[in-house]
């Protein structure tokens, strides 16, 4: 709990915070492609390099807080915020979006609110903070961030080659990007609660702006919608705030809030994390996500690994150690459950790649709040590393997609048959993604597990619920994985390689990711016990039974090393299987066929062969499951109302 | 004993045992349909057999994917009789079976991608059960061992009567084992018998040893699921054998009994069942353990 001044650490702090908004501010001025993109590789690397300094600096160091920022930084914020809220309220008006007026207008009147009643009583002692978890998120927003950035540089210019018709403000683009990591960033190391809201506003901003890039209808109703439930989210956070400033004796600080007990902040830990489940797009709210797909690539990449909807995980594990054993906390965990089972039911209905990759991504962060709202020490250990190992996959797997749709002029899955032949190192970079999403013994299958350990514990009540749900949603994820694998791998007769045109950044971010997929499986002991159960056992009072975070147990890890060494060998067993087999085409009930799967059907007419994946619309339909996932959570959410506003905890 | 020598006892013994037991079966099904049947070794003669014919392909990469498909089978198997824990045993299970359905996939042909989404199909139908039984017997384990246990060493060798506490979960458990063994009527995705299919679902492009290798791998899993069955009897050994040869009985008989339906109704029962006679008994299972869990 001490403040350890001495150690550089205030130092690359701040850097992260101010150095990726100076970047950005240089960006929007910067307008020659050539010093632009070496300006972003620069930027990227010193922010990726400084977030990585940050662990070595600051990992055995525990919480460490910061005064950093006198008042004048937060009423600069408070200006900064009013500013934008004229900005959308503008835009709102402009293109006659109603919702959003009326709630940015809200959300103002709020913030005014406070700052003339309370404004003099709330100031935070320590502004900003590091502990291991901001260090976790640090490394994804600085590391996997940067890298999308990198990626985007060679994105985009193909991006406005293949779309003319979009303007090109390339500059204001990078300078989001950027803008991005800052508030991200920020969002990580505030203490200061009115600090951690200035930051949630602008990426709600910053998302607003990506998504709405290329001025389409569709890209502005759809950026216009993320707007609206963030916005909504916005208010839950405001209204935090308020409650904490006129009922809750004037805490202003993430750390005064969390020791402060659940009689006083279980109101406003509920507020926030159901700010949390608005940007985690949360059923009812999962429809901004899907929709955010309209945007460039590179920018569905940073919403759905590295921010944004992180930012909204983050706050609800932070809070967990709040929520857990109050009805309410039980309703958010069963809000997230429900949105795992229903988005990974939907994902096999989907023949879009981004849809399926967001559905996917929705579902995955309903596992994590779903671990985050249980709260037992277990379960948020279980909740980081799923935010760790999904960050990592996710990232991959939209890059590539989006690298896959400039080559093939699509993104559906039904066209990305036979990939394998035709960009080979990129589709062996896509299954390293996808068995990074489901399958033993790569990051995600080893989070779920440790998920499925986590709930076992969570309560007599919810237990077999949750259980259940995860038993189904995780049998529901490798149905759609692997159908779209199959297709990749089919060896069909299209074979000329359409891999050359794809840029030296585009290469150098996916092999880094691919790599980082791999290797964070193997490292995932270290990390755990470096990073995760230090924090675990910082914020926790572990029983003295089993006083171990990882429950998953040593030998068990050893068993999945030697899994995960097998299938690096087996490729191998390509090279013998190479030589003396005859070749034969496929079994076409006896009619003549040619190599490229021609064959004569009826009346001498040649039909070609086409395949296709099974979506089981009937059953797992989109309209149908948005339409439960919406009762469900809408249900629960009121059952999460009136448990919060009777105050019932249940242990 | 060494946890290596009994993978080492199971990767050796195995294949002989289920391959024994697929022949039995043949027999008894012989027997049920009036017919004499083949001698109780007809299987080891027809992998031998297969292992023998030309080596022919549609797509070199197949016979990778079927090689890591027999590996995998072999490791998970190994993994359970070693006694290692159940849940990563079960995620094994699913990797292995991921392989196969990827092999006929990479064919390209109409009747193995079938195949393969109906593979896929009986993985989705079967998991869920399987993982909540796993989890059933972690919180019966509670009961005796102070954290409960996920290793198989420790739940075969449970004092308590698994079965009295996990009944409804024991049917559901029965009624996917079905899948998992591919017997009728849900053997959507390969059927052993040729009444049933006309061309070989999602081992249609596998010939000569590729498709002995499937086999001797379908013989693996024999074991591993009639070893998992035991896990409900656990405390008395000779019930347990006793049981597993009559769920065995039954699976044959229902196998001769009803033909294939079609996916939707596999795949529907078997949620339903789950939720039903899993997630329920579950749920009482936590209620009956009260505080202790």
């Amino acid at each position: 709990m001490e403040v350890m001044s001495f150690l550089p650490q205030v130092e690359v702090v701040s850097f992260l915070l101010l150095f990726p908004f100076l970047a950005a501010a240089a960006l929007l001025l910067l307008r020659t492609d050539l010093v632009r993109n070496i300006f972003i590789v620069a930027s990227a690397i010193l922010i990726a390099a400084a977030s990585i300094f940050l662990l070595a600096s600051g990992y055995g160091s525990g919480v460490v807080y910061y005064v950093a920022g006198a008042e004048p930084t937060t009423q600069m914020m408070f200006y900064a915020e009013l500013l934008i809220a004229l900005g959308i309220i503008y835009l709102g008006l402009r293109y006659k979006k109603m919702p959003v007026v009326a709630l940015a207008a809200v959300q103002t009147l709020m913030a005014i609110y406070l700052e003339a009643n309370f404004a003099h009583g709330l100031s935070a002692e320590n502004n900003l903070f590091t502990d291991q978890l901001s260090i976790i998120m640090a490394l994804i927003i600085g590391v996997i961030g940067s890298l999308i950035c990198v990626y985007a540089i060679g994105y985009m210019r193909d991006f406005h080659h293949h779309n003319k018709d979009v303007k090109d403000h390339r500059n204001i683009f990078f300078f989001v990007m950027f803008l991005f990591l800052s508030a991200m960033f920020g969002l990580v190391f505030s203490n200061n609660l009115l600090w951690l809201y200035f930051f949630w506003e602008i990426t709600t901003v910053c998302s607003f702006v990506l998504i709405g890039y290329t001025r389409t209808h569709e890209a502005v109703n759809n950026a216009f919608l993320a707007l609206a439930m963030n916005l909504l989210g916005g208010i839950a956070f405001m209204g935090a705030i308020l409650y904490l400033a006129s009922s809750g004796g004037g805490i202003i600080e993430l750390d005064r809030l969390l020791a402060s007990g659940k009689a006083v902040a279980l109101l406003p830990a509920v507020l926030i994390s159901f700010a949390g489940l608005t940007k985690a797009a949360q059923m009812p709210f999962s429809s901004w996500l899907v929709g955010a797909m309209v945007a460039p690539t590179p920018v569905s990449a940073l919403l759905h690994s590295s921010t944004m909807v992180k930012a909204g995980v983050y706050v609800i594990i932070r809070l967990a150690p709040l929520l857990a054993g109050s009805l309410s906390g039980y309703m958010i965990s069963l809000v997230g459950a429900f949105t795992f089972l229903l988005a990974s039911g939907i994902a096999i209905s989907q023949s879009n790649a981004k849809k399926v990759l967001a559905y996917s991504t929705i579902a995955n962060l309903g596992l994590v709040v779903a671990c985050a709202g249980v709260g037992t020490y277990e379960a948020v250990w279980a909740a980081i590393l799923l935010v760790i190992f999904h960050a990592i996959s996710k990232s991959l797997m939209f890059l590539c997609v989006g690298t896959v749709e400039h080559r093939i002029s699509s993104r559906d899955i039904e066209d990305m048959g036979g990939l394998i032949l035709r960009m080979p190192k990129l589709t062996v970079m896509m299954l390293i993604g996808m068995s990074g999403m489901f399958l033993a013994p790569f990051g995600m299958l080893i989070s779920k597990w440790a998920t499925l350990r986590a709930f076992i514990d969570a309560s007599p009540l919810l237990s077999p619920l949750l259980i259940g749900i995860i038993a189904y949603g995780g049998a529901v994820t490798v149905f759609f994985w692997t159908k779209w694998m199959g297709r990749l791998i089919e060896v069909t007769h299209l074979r000329k390689s359409i891999e050359d045109k794809i840029s030296l950044p585009e290469w150098s971010a996916l092999y880094i990711l691919a790599a980082l997929t791999v290797l964070v499986c193997l490292l995932f002991p270290v990390v755990s016990s470096t990073l995760v159960e230090p924090f675990i056992e910082a914020n926790y009072v572990l029983p003295l039974l089993d006083g171990q975070v990882n429950i998953l147990g040593q030998s068990n890890l050893t068993i999945m090393l030697l899994m995960l060494v097998l299938i690096m060998l087996m490729p191998f067993s390509m090279l013998y299987y190479g030589r003396e087999r005859k070749h034969i085409s496929a079994y076409m009930c006896g009619r003549p066929t040619t190599a490229d799967m021609k064959f004569s059907g009826s009346l001498g007419i040649t039909r070609e062969l086409s395949l296709r994946n099974y979506y089981m619309q009937n059953y797992f339909g989109e309209a149908r499951l948005l339409r439960a996932g919406t009762i469900l959570s809408v249900g629960v959410m009121a059952l999460m109302i009136w448990g919060v506003s009777f105050g019932v905890i249940l242990i | 004993m060494n946890p290596l020598i009994l993978a080492f006892i199971y990767l050796a013994a195995a294949p002989i045992v289920g391959g024994l037991i697929v022949g039995l079966d043949r027999k008894i099904s012989a027997r049920m349909q009036r017919r004499v049947g083949p001698p109780i070794l007809q299987p080891f003669y027809d992998v031998l057999k297969l292992f023998e014919k030309e080596k022919v392909v549609v797509s070199r990469t197949q016979n990778f994917y079927v090689l890591t498909y027999l590996v995998f089978m072999m490791f998970t198997g190994a993994l359970f009789f070693s006694g290692g824990d159940i849940l990563l045993v079960v995620f094994a299970l699913t990797l292995s079976h991921v392989f196969l359905a990827l092999a006929a996939y990479s064919a390209n042909s109409p009747y193995s991608y079938v195949g393969a989404e109906r593979e896929l199909i009986q993985l989705m139908a079967a998991e869920p059960m399987i993982i909540i039984t796993a989890v059933g017997m972690f919180v019966v384990s509670k009961l005796v061992l102070p954290n409960g246990s996920f290793f198989v060493s420790d739940l075969a060798t449970l004092s308590v009567p698994v079965i009295y506490y996990l009944p409804a979960m024991f049917l559901g458990f029965v009624y996917i084992l079905t899948i998992k063994l591919r017997k009728s009527p849900f053997d959507i995705s390969t059927s052993h018998h040729a009444h049933q299919e006309l061309v070989k679902g999602v081992t249609t492009e596998f010939s000569g040893s590729t498709l002995g290798r499937i086999e001797i791998a379908h013989w693996y899993e024999v074991v591993l699921m009639l070893g998992f069955t035991y896990l409900f009897f656990g405390f008395d050994p000779v019930l347990g054998l006793v049981a597993v040869a009559f769920v065995y009985l039954l699976e044959v008989f229902v196998d001769n009994n009803f033909s294939r339906v079609k996916w939707p109704l596999a795949l529907q029962t078997s949620w339903l069942l789950a939720a039903v006679l899993g997630v329920l008994n579950l749920a009482a299972l936590y209620f009956v353990a009260g505080g202790g869990v």
